[in-house]
């Protein structure tokens, strides 16, 4: 038969020198813009340095918990995507270094971080055990560790698997992952309510920590899915991989794209519906001067776009489509993270300007630079997985 | 019955990769109308058997569509049209709070509608029985082994060159199916009386079993969670007191606070003398107000003129601008409120003595602004 694939067509390449290059120029100018950015204006920088903390975060974290997630459902489409979702989540790497600048600013950041506020104001003190600084940094330093604890055992041993084959590493990864999982949800809700939702510290939300983990996802899938079609047409990956193989890629972008709607909604129609002075104002503050344009345009481009971009299943696996709407959907990431960020820093109106094209730049760059540096040392194919050979056979 | 005819070649093969094979080669070879037949789904078969893709999925999205917008045309009428209310403070027609039963809506139209579809255009209900289903060759492929059905009527058919080529396949137990045509084109299957009867039998035993045990001999109260309280509730017989009453009457010789018994019950003339012991203020004849809007409205119109919305679908309610009323001391209308009239009932549980005598203030205040006295006009 020739559709199927009995043994391993894969020889190790680096990746076109475009690749590193276009990653090298987008971050010496993004550096450049956001040390310019520090210079002359902080606070805005420091809250775009949020925003650009957030999609690292978003984008390691995702494709951290896409690759658990396939351990642990013993996902066999996978296999031959699963290094890419690894090279992605050593972003997490560079989490800790994004986040030394917001932790430089925290007041310009937090408001809850003026202790002399915080004592005028009932609702905050009695926060306080909770929002305060030293208790803040111990909490998100421990999930660092955490995150990068999980990854080094578990592509540690994926790497190991190259070498020595050896299908135990699979079952301890299984195991391992499983055990991510709970400390994922709980790191992953607690980084979300810290970084972002303390923004407005009155304000709270118990669906917020989902509400990022959709976006959280997407944004890890989205950036898998782009690099796994790019490679494959480059003919990085392993020979033989079809639409077939990208389709659940397809329509797992599509299930979280629904899912982001649904939680979204159901945050967005609980609050309208209560009513209450103390909730609705995050959403006033977000339908204010032009920012209403923006949350009406978060509704296109974060649901109705993809929505209907991956409706159909030969959408799900063509591979046109699939790179546009995974470039699309880490656009709308970007713009779901801004637009809970920025309105706490302008009011009136959103801003864009050189200082968010830097950081973006800067972002943008780093990813490319890091997928880089992992793919030119590392396999960029699983090739010692026992499922690889059924991953690549893998037909709808 | 007519003559049996070769309806299919049938044959059997051992692994999925095989069968996979065999369909690409089948497809291949120009075969338009044939099946393959497993005991489970395979991945890659659609492709190797060269099968456009399936139109289910318009069905769903139609229908689905038709959900949404029904739902949406359904609550738009309701609370727009038909029933404008202001509910929660939310405007008459709360898109929000739609949205979760327009999706729940389509997502359901959506299902049903493509089963019911997929039963009466793909697998052709009513018809529910192929005399194919009834040979060994189903036997084998519902348990362990891939076959392959080529029907006669497929015009690549050939009954010795398909059997060569299916022999050229590696197929085993190569079979020629004969029947009657009238066995599988048919609709009626369904009515047929062995299949009509066992359908027959398990719904009713089916519903026997359910009524008799749900309601027989395992009742369970449904959603009884906090309808059985520990504690006396009113028209309840109850262990707690000697004469099994759980309601309790006051203390003899005891009045409740705030409360004096009416005394002239049965007296309309006593009470004539009753005299209003409220003053004339604002706060009373608010008060008044109030009440009378609330209570006596219904019946008697706001202006007391007994042209309310519920006239015609009682005995009329009298006018209060009666010179019988305008006539009456207030110690008189105080009787009519407390104890009732004719088909009025009384109001003593709605208004307490105070809210009584304020809404005679009330309608005092009406019937001056009909019949207003001289004094008045100074």
């Amino acid at each position: 038969m020739n559709s199927t694939h009995h043994s391993l067509d894969y020889i190790r390449k680096d990746l076109p020198v475009n690749f590193k290059k276009i990653g090298l120029i987008l971050s010496v100018v993004g550096l450049i813009l956001v040390i310019a950015a520090y210079y002359s204006d902080p606070v805005r920088s420091a809250f775009n340095n949020l925003v650009f903390l957030m999609l690292l975060t978003s984008i390691g974290l995702g494709a951290m918990f896409l690759v658990a997630i396939e351990y642990i459902g013993g996902a066999v489409w996978s296999t031959p995507f699963r290094r890419i979702a690894e090279f992605l989540a050593a972003v997490l790497i560079l989490v800790p270094i994004a986040a030394i600048p917001v932790y430089l600013n925290l007041h310009d950041l937090y408001h809850w971080t003026h202790t002399d506020v915080v004592a005028a104001d009932k609702i905050l003190s009695s926060k306080s055990p909770y929002l305060n600084e030293s208790f803040m940094l111990i909490r998100i330093a421990l999930f660092m560790a955490i995150w990068l604890i999980f990854y080094k055992i578990i592509t540690g041993n994926s790497k190991k698997q190259d070498e020595s084959k050896d299908q135990n590493l699979t079952t301890k990864n299984i195991k391992i992952s499983a055990i991510f999982m709970p400390f994922f949800a709980l790191t992953i809700t607690f980084a979300a309510i810290d970084w972002m939702m303390s923004l407005e510290p009155h304000w709270f939300s118990t669906i917020y920590g989902v509400y990022y983990f959709s976006g959280t996802v997407l944004a890890g899938l989205a950036a898998v899915t782009f690099l796994a079609v790019y490679l494959n047409e480059k003919g990085l990956l392993v020979k033989g991989l079809k639409s077939d193989n990208y389709y659940s890629l397809g329509a797992l972008l599509f299930a979280f794209t629904n899912f982001w709607a649904y939680i979204a909604f159901s945050q967005y129609m609980l609050i309208w519906y209560a009513n209450l002075p103390e909730e609705t104002f995050w959403y006033l503050a977000r339908w204010g001067g032009n920012w209403k344009f923006v949350t009406l345009g978060l509704l296109v481009v974060h649901f109705i776009v993809p929505y209907f971009g991956l409706l159909s299943q030969p959408s799900k696996m063509d591979p046109k489509r699939l790179k546009f709407m995974s470039l699309w959907i880490l656009f709308a990431h970007l713009y779901d993270i801004y637009w809970l960020v920025m309105p706490t820093f302008s009011k009136e109106s959103f801003v864009f300007g050189w200082i968010e094209a830097g950081f973006l730049s800067l972002a943008v760059g780093v990813i490319l630079l890091i997928f880089n540096y992992k793919a030119s040392r590392e396999n960029v194919v699983a090739i010692g997985d026992p499922k690889l050979i059924r991953g690549i056979n893998f037909r709808l | 019955m007519s003559e049996k005819v070769l309806y299919a070649l049938t044959g059997l093969f051992e692994t999925p990769d095989q069968i996979i094979d065999a369909a690409e080669k089948t497809s291949d070879g120009g075969y338009k109308k044939y099946d393959v037949n497993t005991p489970y789904p395979l991945h890659g078969m659609n492709q190797a058997m060269k099968l456009p893709p399936s139109k289910l999925g318009y069905a769903a999205l139609v229908f689905g569509l038709s959900g949404t917008v029904s739902a949406l045309a359904l609550m738009y009428w309701m609370a727009v049209i038909d029933y404008a209310h202001v509910i929660g403070g939310k405007p008459y027609f709360p898109l929000p709070a739609f949205v979760p039963v327009m999706f729940e809506v389509t997502v359901l139209s959506a299902a049903i509608a493509t089963v019911f579809t997929m039963l009466f255009v793909v697998f052709k209900f009513p018809n529910n029985s192929h005399p194919l289903h009834d040979t060994g060759y189903m036997k084998s492929v519902s348990r362990d082994k891939y076959g392959i059905c080529i029907l006669a009527e497929d015009e690549k058919f050939d009954e010795n060159g398909t059997l060569k080529f299916l022999e050229e396949l590696g197929a085993t137990n190569i079979t020629h199916q004969y029947f009657t045509e009238d066995s599988y084109a048919t609709w009626w299957s369904v009515l047929d009386k062995k299949f009509a009867g066992i359908l027959a039998v398990t719904a009713i035993a089916t519903s026997l079993v359910v009524y008799i045990g749900l309601n027989k001999v395992l009742y369970m109260q449904p959603f009884s969670w906090m309808m059985e309280q520990e504690k006396l509730n009113p028209q309840k017989g109850s262990v707690l007191f000697a004469d099994g009453f759980s309601m309790r009457n006051p203390v003899q010789g005891t009045i409740a606070r705030g409360d004096l018994p009416y005394e002239y019950a049965v007296d309309p003339e006593g009470a004539s003398k009753l005299v209003n012991p409220l003053p004339i203020t604002e706060a009373n004849l608010q008060l008044g107000k109030v009440k009378y809007d609330i209570y006596c409205s219904p019946c008697h119109g706001f202006l007391g003129e007994g042209d309310s919305r519920l006239r015609g679908q009682f005995p009329n309610p009298p006018s209060l601008h009666s010179e019988k009323v305008r006539d009456w001391t207030d110690g008189r209308i105080y009787h009519v409120i407390a104890m009732g009239q004719n088909v009025m009932p009384s109001y003593s549980s709605q208004l307490s003595r105070n809210e009584k005598w304020a809404t005679i203030l009330y309608v005092r205040a009406l019937q001056r602004s009909l019949n207003a006295k001289e004094s008045d006009l100074q």
